[in-house]
């Protein structure tokens, strides 16, 4: 395995090592380019892993301190934590459901096709499906999607057979097991799906794609990717020329170290990765890398999301086999007539015991929570995913007062819902209590959303710089050789999943980078 | 369907796993069957053992569950004790809650909390101090106190971990024998 010395200034340098960095440094490494990955979190394997939602969560979360603003109930129920995503080598592909779905083809140009909507920042993407398409068909290879490549779809549990029976007669037609990123057959060298459930947990046979046991590995394995854990970026410094030249970190044992780079790359998640680039403000760049436009931080997309959970006269189970066990994807089209821009997709979820009386109705007490927790063993789930409006004032800022352990700000996330992210929500309750109502539910319960497990959008991708931070590669329109690799160059949110598109995004991004880097260009 | 087995298992091993998961007093309070009433609150160091009674009754007011015996009860609220011993802002924050509570009791009822016969009529105590630092903190410890017990997984019908067991590829992941077709 590759050991880098830390004035080697050959390098690039990722920040983070999840669907974005830990592909990015995978692919540069194929192509022979070296590559340091800096990973806040340990280095957890498969058997680590542990079938237990508190205790897997103490090992595996996102856990330092950030605050909250807004109006969203996320600030209100958990303002500590913002979002639910992993701090362990793989990152949130080792937390990930596996669901990998293409964006529609309107999706890169809402603000062409959805025209102003007050109080919203939409903007086009500046790359188009038909650009997507080929490097959309790689990454689906590489992860070994179902329903792609000849892959069939995994089998449905009880969890999908009620959703589905339940869609069926309301007479909707895109129901299915899902394309999902977990191994219906052997691929790749892992298994098949064991039906084990706790997704969310680290997937303990293996059989869901995750950096963790594919990207970084396949890297490592070329002698051109090293992997550091334990090491959290808390700068990134630059030249008298105003190019980037390396990542300052805390290491292991608590040390500031530098690592020289000749590239740097971003892919800490939409609230570090923009923390990271205001925290390294400069007397050249006062507020920030990358953020001649203030776009920085701005823009905060979580999707609009809900969960339904429907009790039943009889047993589910829902708990058994994969948690995102599949789709209904009739309701993710545009269309106004339904009161809304853009549309969601309902994807069946199922929460252990733990989580469910932790997340179905946070802060509720009394026989109305505790009735519906006693049929936990005959309940289904779905959640609600759908895209939601870009918002300038929705943004990750540096929290004035609250710094980490290393002395330096927290990040401080604001949300407000906009009035078509509740219209879209109030929808999608009904329409998911329907689909259990037409199959016999007793009760339903529209549950409200967890603490953000998407987060997209604070570093956007535009066509022009003043509207964004990154260009159609992800390249800082302000500095060339930085970059961002993760789902906060998303210009808008799209309904799905963002995984796919992250990951996709990233092959594209190291084709880009290794060409600039041969052309002499960065 | 493969249904879950809700009966309590107290045999030797499952009293092993349970002390080496919890502390001793609850490992104790749930494995003996011991009521609310019982003379499990005089183990109690910090906190008087009226306050420990009562406290387990506040916790089955807030989470009430008929199917789960007092002793999975006691065991939550058991650790507060040991919580105040170390912390007297804990001790005070516990001591007063439940005085508070009393006197809210008596001002109504003319009996103490515990002594309140009906559970419509301690709720309706209960939501006087709903927004109250105690009720938030002991509200907020029973959702792991009380429902990450393992022993209480099974009486809701949750299995719990699975990998070791090979997943439900072959445990009823797709059992379902209810729903019609078309």
């Amino acid at each position: 395995m590759a050991k880098f010395d830390l004035n080697d200034d050959g390098l690039v340098v990722i920040v983070g090592s999840g669907a974005g960095g830990g592909t990015l440094g995978n692919e540069l490494a194929q192509k022979g380019i070296k590559v340091v990955i800096l990973e806040a979190g340990d280095r957890h394997e498969i058997s680590d892993f542990i079938n237990d939602e508190w205790t897997s969560f103490t090992q595996l979360a996102w856990k330092d301190m950030r605050t909250t603003s807004g109006t969203w109930r996320v600030a209100h129920d958990f303002p500590n934590l913002p979002a639910w995503i992993v701090k362990s080598v793989g990152g949130s592909t080792v937390h990930w459901a596996g669901a990998s779905l293409r964006f529609e083809e309107h999706e890169f140009k809402i603000k062409s096709v959805y025209g102003d909507v007050p109080g919203a920042s939409l903007l086009d993407w500046p790359i188009t499906l038909a650009e997507m398409e080929p490097w959309y068909a790689k990454a689906e290879f590489k992860m070994g999607t179902t329903r792609t490549n000849g892959i069939p779809g995994l089998p449905g549990n009880n969890n999908f057979k009620v959703m589905e029976a339940g869609a069926r007669k309301l007479g909707y037609k895109e129901v299915h097991t899902g394309r999902m990123s977990i191994n219906s057959q052997p691929r790749d060298g892992r298994g098949s799906c064991l039906q084990i459930g706790f997704c969310f947990q680290g997937c303990k046979s293996g059989a869901k794609w995750s950096t963790l046991y594919t990207e970084i590995p396949k890297g490592e394995a070329t002698g051109k990717l090293e992997v550091r854990p334990n090491s959290m970026a808390v700068r990134i410094e630059h030249d008298a020329a105003g190019k980037v030249n390396g990542v300052v970190y805390v290491d292991g044992e608590g040390k500031m170290q530098k690592q020289k780079a000749r590239v740097v790359a971003v892919a800490g998640n939409s609230l570090e990765s923009p923390r990271l680039l205001l925290n390294s403000h400069s007397s050249m760049f006062p507020d920030g890398l990358a953020n001649s436009s203030g776009q920085v931080g701005r823009n905060y997309m979580r999707h609009m999301t809900g969960s339904v959970y429907a009790v039943f006269d009889r047993p589910v189970h829902m708990y058994r086999g994969t948690t995102m066990a599949g789709i209904i994807l009739d309701e993710a089209r545009h269309d106004p007539k339904r009161g809304f821009n853009g549309g969601y997709e309902m994807e069946t979820l199922s929460l252990g015991l733990p989580f469910m009386v932790a997340f179905l109705n946070p802060g509720a007490w009394g026989r109305s929570f505790t009735t519906a927790i006693d049929g936990y063993s005959n309940m289904a789930g779905m959640w609600l995913v759908g895209e939601d409006m870009p918002q300038e004032t929705n943004r990750v800022t540096l929290d004035p007062v609250v710094k980490d352990a290393n002395g330096m700000p927290v990040a401080s996330v604001h949300y407000d819902d906009h009035p078509n992210d509740i219209a879209m929500r109030n929808h999608a309750y009904q329409r998911g209590a329907a689909v259990y109502d037409a199959v016999g539910a007793t009760r339903t319960f529209p549950t409200p959303p967890y603490p953000s497990t998407h987060n997209l959008g604070t570093n956007r991708m535009s066509e022009k710089p003043r509207d964004g931070v990154v260009n159609k590669y992800g390249q800082a329109h302000d500095i060339k050789n930085l970059f961002v690799s993760d789902g906060s160059q998303f210009t808008t949110s799209a309904a799905c999943n963002p995984t796919l598109t992250i990951v996709t995004l990233a092959i594209r991004q190291a084709d880009h980078i290794a060409g600039a880097m041969q052309r002499g260009e960065i | 369907m493969r249904e879950v087995d809700r009966r309590s298992k107290i045999d030797r091993r499952n009293f092993l796993k349970t002390a080496a998961a919890v502390p001793p007093a609850a490992a104790v309070a749930a494995t003996t069957g011991l009521s609310i009433d019982g003379a499990w609150a005089e183990a109690a160091t910090a906190l008087k053992p009226e306050t420990m009674k009562t406290l387990a009754r506040v916790a089955r007011d807030i989470y009430p569950h008929d199917h789960l015996a007092d002793h999975y009860y006691v065991a939550a609220v058991t650790p507060w004790d040991a919580r105040a011993a170390s912390d007297p802002k804990v001790k005070a924050l516990i001591e007063d809650g439940i005085v508070r509570l009393d006197e809210d009791a008596r001002a109504k009822h003319k009996l103490p909390y515990a002594a309140v016969a009906w559970e419509e009529q301690r709720v309706d105590l209960l939501r006087g101090i709903e927004h109250t630092e105690f009720f938030g903190k002991v509200r907020g410890d029973l959702i792991v106190s009380l429902y990450n017990n393992h022993d209480v997984w099974p009486k809701f019908g949750y299995e719990g971990s699975s990998a070791e067991h090979g997943g439900y590829i072959t445990r009823g992941f797709d059992d379902i024998d209810w729903l019609s077709n078309g």
